[in-house]
């Protein structure tokens, strides 16, 4: 008997993220992101991931709903799904991604691979509730606090063929978290836990929750924000990422930042804030430019979470050499034989500046660690 | 061989000792010291002058007590420790607790030795210089290297002194300024990377490969014309032995940087491998922990630090040398970086080591570490079978060395009962309070044990029915774990975060008064 595989592709989640907004949730940023020229990310994730099942097209059956919701997706992978419910083609919404998860659970799939964000987990969640069903996702959007994704695009398509072969048994309660998408593009982080679905547990290939920072670290931001500023070069434009460790950096320099978004400086001055992929590839072009970016939580994620604007193109000009990784010692232990982790969206670019950092972890303290 | 019982009906004293501040009661006296005769003062003349101003106190803030409430207060503190001669101290893993043979006691408490003074003239002490020259050339023959200073106060302090001698060197070719980084390894002891940290040198850290190992495909990303020297203890402290730690000696020495090894751990290689043919420049010995002396907490201790002749010059003063006839210090090295302590080393260590060392000879010093890794090996496979328990590495096909990093992490997943606990409540069996592992805690739930060689079957059988049944109750009555130690001298801290507050601790009672007001 075939197995029966769920699929559901959020097709706008991801846009927000390279043209520098925080999200891409609700109607009225989409069509902002549109504006500001972002193109749909899922579609593409979601076809690196159902390459790796192609393997397996006779024994499974693939259902999913019209469109670019799925359809496409896995016709374009040479399967041929069976298509139910309907939605709006260029127009889906949230209560498609919840009616079709609905939808397949009568069905009794046996897995549900679905290409989102947080928002979609959530989603997910709201239609499935505590029912059997595993799920896996594909990290397409641009917030990933939810322990239910795949590292990355191809390992999602694996642990999904994995676990429809019989080869990964267990289930594990994950974590479905989102954040307030509108405290989230004022800079405050407020991630909510909404409930947990299944995922089939593969440790390697799924990505831990984010582990939030403990006490006592003030000190290590500070030592940390005192190695990168020592070591600051004249008139070499310095991009520095998201997060609070970044953001001790421009605090010890007095500097206003955003704490979700990209901030550009040159000589110690805030030269440009809160920039879009473009803004910055403007900026950096011909001249020397440093990036500094430090670990997602738990995930060991340092490009392509929360930081799309720092895009392939933008990490293809500026070059290996140039990427400055910090993070206090408690993240690198959180992540234990976890490699550090690059999912651009580029193959190409992630291969490029995949291998080993010397992350900054205090005052004249690196320890190396292996990016992939 | 006895039946092995574990002490279910243990009890530890608790007397609930006030601190001895606390005990004063003003006027009390232990003795009445009588003041001097006419004569006495008239010779001695006015010996106050001579103490300068700022060393003078008008009044002593010491308690003030009879002798026999003295004796008392320190002999029930005494039984409300759990020491290496009283328990089963395998719990200490990453310290050799090895027994102190008592002859040797005696030999360092024999007034010839006790009472002579390091300030004495070199012609007054030629025996204990003898046995500091010949102590010297086993320690050569152990590590295969040239020359030892015993002048550190502890392997820290060992390793302190490598870091000096590496700036020293640097500084001696003009390159300090572009030789400013040190490499070390995750679970290498911590201060491999503090001493050069304070020497002030960069640190990059290492972390394993999936099989434990320090990544040599990492240490090839980091040497290059920056690195000074690595700095790398083997076995780490999870018990693992590097079986390619002569390629890092060559990969550092590839790009001119110096090599130290950290042999703390020595007790499992003793007499079987040596520094000097995996390629070392330097290396020390924790001769307190390896050589069967008493430990001396942070104070009277020891560290062995050795080098290749190349670098003797820059050792500190003064040596110990050999005229053919007679001992002497040697202060004459121009080019020496100092001092790290007063004197040539703590002699009381070293007595004990030497005649330690020469107790066992050559051969008994390898059977040590023989046994070592024998009873490490015995008690791992036993410790493996109890429920909830595991090893980190488990499976990478290397055998242990004399410790191993074990973990509850299972344990906590299934019953919430955490490493904490566990240790907490093995000591209401009568074992010490066992050591997790230093910072950061890279394997989850960590209890590192190490069973030297001189623990017999029955005490490793004992040891292993502690934790069986620790694990036992973890799954059937977590509460009773979670709430120990219910039979020990001292129970829980009251305020788990007073560690971490430096306005809360106080390690004198000056700064415990000004932190907390006298009560
Ligand atoms: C590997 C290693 N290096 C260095 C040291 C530090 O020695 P000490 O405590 O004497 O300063 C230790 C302590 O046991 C150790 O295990």
């Amino acid at each position: 008997m075939k197995k029966k595989l769920g699929l559901i592709v959020n097709p706008v989640a991801g846009m927000g993220g390279r043209v520098g907004l925080k999200g891409s949730d609700g109607e009225e940023i989409q069509r902002k992101a549109r504006e500001l020229g972002a193109k749909p990310e899922s579609p593409q994730r979601a076809v690196d991931a159902l390459e790796r099942l192609v393997v397996s097209k006779d024994e499974i059956e693939i259902i999913t709903y019209p469109g670019d919701m799925g359809e496409t997706e896995a016709r374009q992978c040479g399967f041929e799904p069976i298509v139910i419910g309907s939605a709006e083609p260029g127009r889906t919404t949230a209560r498609d991604t919840i009616n079709a998860a609905r939808e397949m659970a009568e069905q009794k799939v046996d897995l549900i691979l679905f290409a989102g964000g947080d928002g979609t987990a959530r989603n997910l969640y709201d239609a499935l509730g505590n029912s059997e069903i595993p799920v896996i996702g594909i990290p397409a959007g641009v917030k990933i606090h939810s322990a239910v994704y795949a590292t990355n695009s191809r390992n999602a398509g694996e642990v999904a063929l994995m676990f429809l072969q019989g080869k990964i048994k267990r289930v594990q309660d994950s974590e479905v978290m989102d954040i307030d998408e509108d405290a989230f593009r004022e800079g405050r982080v407020t991630a909510r836990l909404y409930g947990y679905l299944k995922v089939p547990h593969e440790q390697r290939l799924v990505q831990n929750l984010k582990s939030g920072r403990t006490e006592g670290e003030e000190a290590a931001l500070n030592s940390i924000a005192d190695e990168v500023i020592e070591s600051m070069e004249d008139d070499v434009i310095y991009v520095i990422g998201p997060g609070t460790t970044t953001r001790a950096v421009m605090n010890k320099l007095g500097l206003e930042n955003t704490l979700l978004g990209v901030d550009v400086i040159l000589n110690k001055k805030v030269i440009a804030s809160d920039v879009t992929e473009s803004q910055l590839l403007d900026l950096i072009k011909g001249k020397k430019a440093k990036i500094v970016v430090t670990i997602i939580g738990g995930q060991g994620y340092i490009f392509g979470r929360g930081n799309q604007q720092i895009s392939p193109r933008v990490l293809r000009e500026v070059g290996k050499e140039n990427i400055i990784v910090i993070a206090p010692q408690n993240k690198l232990t959180a992540l234990g034989q976890n490699p550090l982790l690059i999912d651009t969206g580029d193959y190409e670019v992630n291969g490029m500046i995949s291998g080993y950092y010397r992350v900054v972890t205090g005052y004249q303290k690196t320890v190396m660690r292996k990016a992939e | 061989m006895g039946v092995v019982k574990i002490k279910k009906d243990f009890h530890e004293a608790r007397w609930c000792e006030p601190i001895i501040y606390e005990m004063s009661t003003p006027g009390q006296r232990g003795i009445l010291v009588p003041m001097p005769d006419d004569e006495v003062k008239e010779a001695a003349g006015d010996v106050l002058s001579a103490i300068p101003a700022n060393l003078r106190r008008k009044e002593l803030n010491l308690p003030e007590m009879d002798q026999k409430h003295v004796l008392q207060h320190y002999i029930r503190l005494t039984q409300e420790t759990l020491g290496a001669n009283l328990t089963n101290d395998i719990s200490e893993g990453t310290c050799t607790m090895k027994y102190n043979p008592r002859v040797n006691e005696d030999l360092a408490a024999n007034p010839n030795f006790a009472e002579v003074h390091p300030l004495q003239d070199e012609e007054t002490v030629q025996g204990i210089l003898e046995i500091h020259y010949k102590f010297e050339q086993i320690i050569k023959e152990i590590s295969g290297l040239d020359r030892v200073t015993f002048q550190p106060g502890g392997g820290n302090h060992a390793v302190y002194t490598a870091a000096s001698v590496v700036r020293a060197y640097w500084e001696s070719k003009g390159e300090l300024d572009k030789r400013d980084e040190v490499i070390t390894t995750i679970f290498s002891h911590p201060c491999d990377a503090a001493t050069p940290a304070t020497a002030g040198f960069k640190i990059i850290t290492l972390y394993p490969d999936k099989d434990g190992f320090p990544d040599i495909e990492a240490l090839k990303a980091a040497v290059s014309e920056r690195t000074a020297a690595i700095f790398m203890t083997n076995p780490e402290d999870i018990g693992l032995y590097n079986p390619r730690v002569d390629e890092f000696v060559k990969i550092v020495h590839s790009v001119g940087g110096l090599c130290f090894y950290d042999q703390a751990n020595a007790n499992a290689f003793l007499g079987v491998a040596r520094a000097k043919e995996a390629g070392f420049d330097m290396c020390h010995f924790n001769v307190h922990k390896t050589f069967g002396t008493p430990h001396g907490s942070s104070g009277p201790a020891n560290g062995a630090f050795c080098c290749k002749e190349e670098f003797a010059k820059f050792l500190p003063v003064p040596t110990v040398g050999f005229d053919g006839k007679k001992y002497f210090l040697d202060f004459n090295h121009p080019e020496s970086f100092g001092k790290v302590r007063d004197f040539w080393g703590t002699a009381g260590v070293i007595l004990r080591a030497y005649a330690w060392t020469m107790m066992l000879g050559a051969e008994g010093l390898r059977e040590c570490a023989d046994i070592s890794v024998i009873n490490n090996n015995y008690f791992e496979k036993k410790l493996l079978t109890i429920p909830g328990l595991s090893e980190c590495f488990a499976g990478n096909g290397h055998r242990r060395q004399e410790q191993v990093r074990y973990s509850w992490e299972k344990l906590k997943e299934d019953t919430g009962v955490g490493t904490v606990e566990v240790a907490n409540r093995a000591v209401d069996y009568g074992i010490p309070h066992y050591w997790f592992s230093h910072h950061p805690w890279e394997i989850p739930e960590p209890m590192t044990l190490e069973p030297c060689e001189t623990y017999s079957k029955d005490d490793l059988d004992e040891y292993y029915e502690v934790l069986k049944q620790v694990s036992k109750e973890a799954y059937e009555t977590p509460e009773i774990v979670i709430n120990a130690p219910h039979k020990a001298a001292a129970h829980k801290r009251n305020d788990e975060a007073a560690l971490d507050d430096p306005e809360k601790w106080a390690t004198t009672w000056k700064a415990y008064v000004r932190k907390h007001g006298n009560k």
